[in-house]
Order: structure tokens, then C-alpha cells, then sequence
């Protein structure tokens, strides 16, 4: 059974329907890339699937629970967390206190300073600036903060909205490494990307959306090979 | 008397009324930084707070510490019940709708008030019992002290609370980003309704000082402590815990002086003559950020 279920999701804002009824699955493991161009709809999906903005049709299933109706603020004590478009780091708390909201549901003190330590490992430079204000980072750094602080929560699967926007190679680079480390520490990811070559790079399997719609799926390395999305997004 | 005791003495008196600007504000500002709106009905809930107190000593003959929770529990109860019943159903409405919501709010607390206790003003004495102090010729009267005293200590507490403890950090997240603050885990409703009932409470201590200052509760009480608290909020940066305290003492010590030295009549007026000038200098008000709004 799969990990994260999504059936028939119709999804609207006000009149415009923005997800057509789409259905995907996500296995315990995986790495599951969602690529689509501007506007095809992939923030809603994740959007919806964590309870930020309601579905108007369709199920959404997490470890065999119907969380469709969810609340935003539960989704995460179920095991899931979400690295929103655009990083939306708390710029006026420090670092450091934006790594222990994305704690803000564990109550074991001693584990979370375990965990912190964790996070400051994989991103050392958040440790060297964590009593700076998030809003004074570099979009890489904050990049790196929004994904430590997803990561605080322990979750089983991680939501991750284009991490690679607007970064510098180098930082790009950084990032896909650091997503195969937390896919290879046992999380199972969900990636959403324009960046389709090297989310494709690092995936097992790949849905591709238009306009709120699937209109391919498939194996990572078989829908890197198929001729109209080398086209269209691949830039080949 | 010389001159240093008359102006220590005005000195005081604006530090007492401003701390008490300061603790009405401290709701204005932190309502704005959470639902990013103006609680115009901020000041009813001094209002009925007075009332409250004067019921729970009288009608209800509670022995006055008690009197005091029941007002602090009454406000933060309405402040809860403001925002669940006007407020909350208009949350992704114009700012325009809300604005209008709360005025009405307003009103309608003021006529309740009106309709329950009539507009004869009802006589208050001091709860403040506590005698003066004289420091090198100075009156300190036992009422300033306790202003001084409860005011300090709350603040204290307000930015520790703030700054320091979990809920605190959740409270500056929702204002900061509702949806990431979700994401987190933290429950948005309970936290907006929490930052309501802590602007609340603070609202009915204020009351307390207020009425034992001015001696009389009437149905509009509210009215000009809640403008003049709003412009302090406003002065020192509106969304800004700290502007709040310094927005509030400064307008307190700038009115008590103007209506010792230049003229009772213009006290007002030079009040909102300094909000006009530091607005014009500083549009964020004295330690507001000013934020580019996001689209
Ligand atoms: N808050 C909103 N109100 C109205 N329409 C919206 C809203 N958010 C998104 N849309 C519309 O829904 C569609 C899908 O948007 P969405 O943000 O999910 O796309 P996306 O695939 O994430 O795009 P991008 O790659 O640019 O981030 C678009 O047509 C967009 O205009
Ligand atoms: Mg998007």
C-alpha cells in the first residue's frame, strides 16, 4: 500500500479550477518527483495535501488515514512535513528558534536537542549563524534553514515545493546532494521541481503535471528518455 | 514648591498615565501583529472591565483580590469571544469590512453598557489604599507607585513571555506567516485567540488603574483612553511590542507636560501634533519595521 495517496483531487480557487482531478502515489522510500511548468499546479497539490487550502473533491491518504480534511496544524503530527515555495523562514526569529518551531510538536526535550544537533551537522552553516535572524540569510541559507527546519519534526515523508529556486549552481548542487541524503537516511520525498533534469536525475519515479492534470508517469530514467519531455522540459 | 519638584512631579504623573497608554496599546499592537487589524473595540473592554470590578465588589461582594482575577477573566473571556464571533468570520474579507466590524463591536459594548447600568456615571473610590512617599521634595502618591509598579512588571513578564517561551515564538510565527506557522504544528485559531485574551487581560489592568484614577465608570469610559492608547501604539511603530511601551510613556509624559506648562485646551492637540511630526519623519512609527507588504 502506498505511503501518500491522492485520488481524484479537484481542487479550486473561488471559480477557476486550478487541480482537475488528479490521482498520484507516493511508496514508503521513494523518491517521487512532480514536474510541471509555471501555473500546471503543483504548489496547490502540496498545498492541499497539507491541509492549506481545502479540496473540493478527492481523497488524500497518509499511511492508510484519510487526512483530506485534515487541519493545516495536524498534518505534521502525522508525520509529514512541508518545505513551502519560497522557503517562508520566520525572518524576524533567530535561526535557532526557527529550527525549534519546526520541533513545535515533540515534546521530547532531550531528542530534539539530538536532532538539532543532527540538523547543524547536515547544515553546519545554520549552526555558525544561529542566532542571526533568518531574513538576514542568503537564499541558499535560507533554503537550507527552511529544509532543517521540515527535518525537525522527524517526518516520515517530506513535501519539498522547488527547492532550487532562484539559487546559484553551487547551491543547487548543494541542495540535490542534501535531498539524497535525507532520501538515503530512510525519508521518503516528494519533490516538486522546474528544475526537471536533475529532479528527474534523483528520482525513482516522476509524474508530470499540465495545467491540473497528469499527463505522464513513469520511471525517473524511462520519462528522461521519452521524447516529449526532453522537449519540453528538458530543453532538448 | 521650585521648579525641579513641579516638573518631577508632572514628570510622574505623565509616567503614570502613560504607562497605563502602554498597557492599552500593548493589545492594539499585538491584535495588529497577529490578525492585522485594528481592534477598534480595544478600548470598550477597559470599559468593561471598570464594570466588571465594580460588580465583582459589590454585587457579588468579592473580597477584592479575587474581584481583580474575575475582571482580568471577564475581559480576556470577551476579548476571546470579540474576535470568535466578529472578527474571525471576516478573516479573508477587505480590511475595509473589518474596520467597520469593529466600530460596530464598539457601539454595540458601549449600548449594552449603556442599556445594563444607564449613563449616570457610577462613583468609584480607589482600591489603592497605599499612602505617598516624599523623595527630595518630590510627592510620589501611593497610586503612581502602584502604576508604576503593576505596569513594569507586566511588561516584564509580556516580553519575556514573548521572547522566550515557546508560545511566545509560536505567537511571533503566525504573525509573521499563518501558513508556515501551520505547517509547524501550531494551531493558528487558538493562537490569534490567545494573543486576544492576553491583550484582554491587559486591557482590564489597565482599566483598573484608570478607574482608580479618574473615580467614575460610565459607558463611554473607554472611549478616550482607547484613541489616545492607539496613537501611542501608532507612535511607537503599531505591531511593535516595545513601540507600544515606549509609544505609551512618551504620550503619557508629552500630554501631562503640555497640560502643565502650555494649556489644558491644547494638550490634545499637541499630542497629535507630535504623532503628526514623527509619522512625517518616521512613517513606521519610533521602533516599527516598515515592511514591504508582500503581493
Ligand atoms: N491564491 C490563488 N488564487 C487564485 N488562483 C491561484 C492562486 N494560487 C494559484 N492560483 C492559480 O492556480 C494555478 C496553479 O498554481 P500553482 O501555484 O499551483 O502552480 P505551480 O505549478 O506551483 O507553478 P510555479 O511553478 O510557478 O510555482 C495557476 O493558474 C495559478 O494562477
Ligand atoms: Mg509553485
Amino acid at each position: 500500500m502506498a505511503m501518500l495517496s491522492v485520488k481524484d483531487l479537484q481542487v479550486y480557487y473561488g471559480m477557476i479550477q486550478a487541480i482537475k482531478g488528479l490521482s498520484f502515489e507516493v511508496n514508503e522510500g521513494e523518491v517521487v518527483a512532480l514536474i510541471g511548468a509555471n501555473g500546471a499546479g503543483k504548489t496547490t497539490i502540496l498545498h492541499t495535501v497539507t491541509g492549506l487550502i481545502p479540496s473540493k473533491e478527492g481523497k488524500i491518504e497518509f499511511q492508510g488515514k484519510d487526512i483530506t480534511k485534515a487541519p493545516g496544524h495536524k498534518i505534521v503530527t502525522y508525520g509529514m512535513a512541508h518545505v513551502p515555495e519560497g522557503r517562508r523562514v520566520f525572518a524576524n526569529l533567530s535561526v535557532y528558534e526557527n529550527l525549534k518551531l519546526g520541533a513545535y510538536t515533540r515534546n521530547d526535550k532531550k531528542e530534539i536537542e539530538d536532532t538539532l544537533k543532527m540538523i547543524y551537522q547536515r547544515f553546519p552553516r545554520l549552526e555558525e549563524r544561529k542566532n542571526q535572524m533568518a531574513g538576514t540569510l542568503s537564499g541558499g541559507e535560507q533554503q537550507m534553514l527552511a529544509m532543517g527546519r521540515a527535518l525537525m519534526s522527524q517526518p516520515k515523508i517530506i513535501l519539498m515545493d522547488e527547492p532550487s529556486m532562484g539559487l546559484s549552481p553551487i547551491f543547487v548542487e548543494e541542495i540535490f546532494k542534501i535531498i539524497q541524503d535525507v532520501a538515503a537516511s530512510g525519508t521518503t520525498v516528494l519533490l516538486v521541481e522546474q528544475n526537471a533534469k536533475k529532479a528527474l536525475s534523483i528520482a525513482n519515479r516522476a509524474y508530470v503535471l499540465e495545467t491540473g492534470k497528469i499527463v505522464l508517469e513513469g520511471d525517473a530514467n524511462v520519462l528522461m528518455n521519452d521524447e516529449s519531455v526532453k522537449k519540453a522540459y528538458l530543453g532538448e | 514648591m521650585n521648579l525641579f519638584q513641579s516638573i518631577m512631579e508632572q514628570l510622574l504623573n505623565g509616567l503614570r498615565t502613560g504607562s497605563i497608554y502602554a498597557l492599552i496599546a500593548l493589545g492594539y499592537s499585538m491584535v495588529y501583529g497577529i490578525a492585522k487589524m485594528i481592534n477598534f473595540a480595544h478600548g470598550d473592554v477597559i470599559m468593561v472591565g471598570a464594570y466588571a470590578l465594580f460588580m465583582g465588589m459589590t454585587a457579588l461582594s468579592l473580597p477584592l483580590p479575587v474581584a481583580i482575577i474575575f475582571t482580568i477573566v471577564v475581559c480576556a473571556v470577551l476579548g476571546i469571544a470579540i474576535e470568535k464571533v466578529a472578527y474571525k468570520p471576516l478573516r479573508n474579507a477587505s480590511s475595509l469590512a473589518v474596520l467597520i466590524t469593529a466600530i460596530g463591536m464598539s457601539f454595540l459594548l458601549q449600548s449594552l453598557a449603556l442599556i445594563i447600568f444607564s449613563a449616570t456615571p457610577i462613583p468609584f473610590k480607589s482600591i489603592i489604599s497605599m499612602k505617598g512617599i516624599k523623595i527630595a521634595g518630590v510627592d510620589i502618591p501611593g497610586i503612581t507607585i502602584i502604576t508604576l509598579v503593576v505596569t513594569t512588571a507586566i511588561m516584564v513578564a509580556l516580553t519575556l513571555f514573548i521572547n522566550k517561551t515557546k508560545a511566545g515564538s509560536a505567537m511571533r510565527a503566525v504573525s509573521e506567516d499563518r501558513g508556515a506557522a501551520a505547517l509547524m504544528g501550531i494551531n493558528v485559531n487558538r493562537t490569534i485567540s490567545m494573543t486576544f485574551a492576553i491583550g484582554s487581560a491587559l486591557a482590564a489592568v489597565a482599566g483598573i488603574l484608570y478607574i482608580c484614577q479618574y473615580q467614575s465608570i460610565t459607558p463611554t469610559l473607554g472611549a478616550l483612553p482607547g484613541i489616545k492608547a492607539f496613537v501611542a501604539a501608532v507612535l511607537g511603530g503599531i505591531g511593535s511590542i516595545p513601540g507600544a511601551m515606549v509609544g505609551g510613556i512618551l504620550l503619557g509624559i508629552v500630554e501631562s507636560m503640555s497640560k502643565a506648562y502650555i494649556s489644558t485646551e491644547l494638550a490634545d492637540a499637541i499630542v497629535f501634533g507630535v504623532l503628526v511630526v514623527i509619522l512625517l519623519v518616521k512613517p513606521s512609527g519610533l521602533l516599527g519595521k516598515l515592511k514591504a507588504e508582500k503581493v
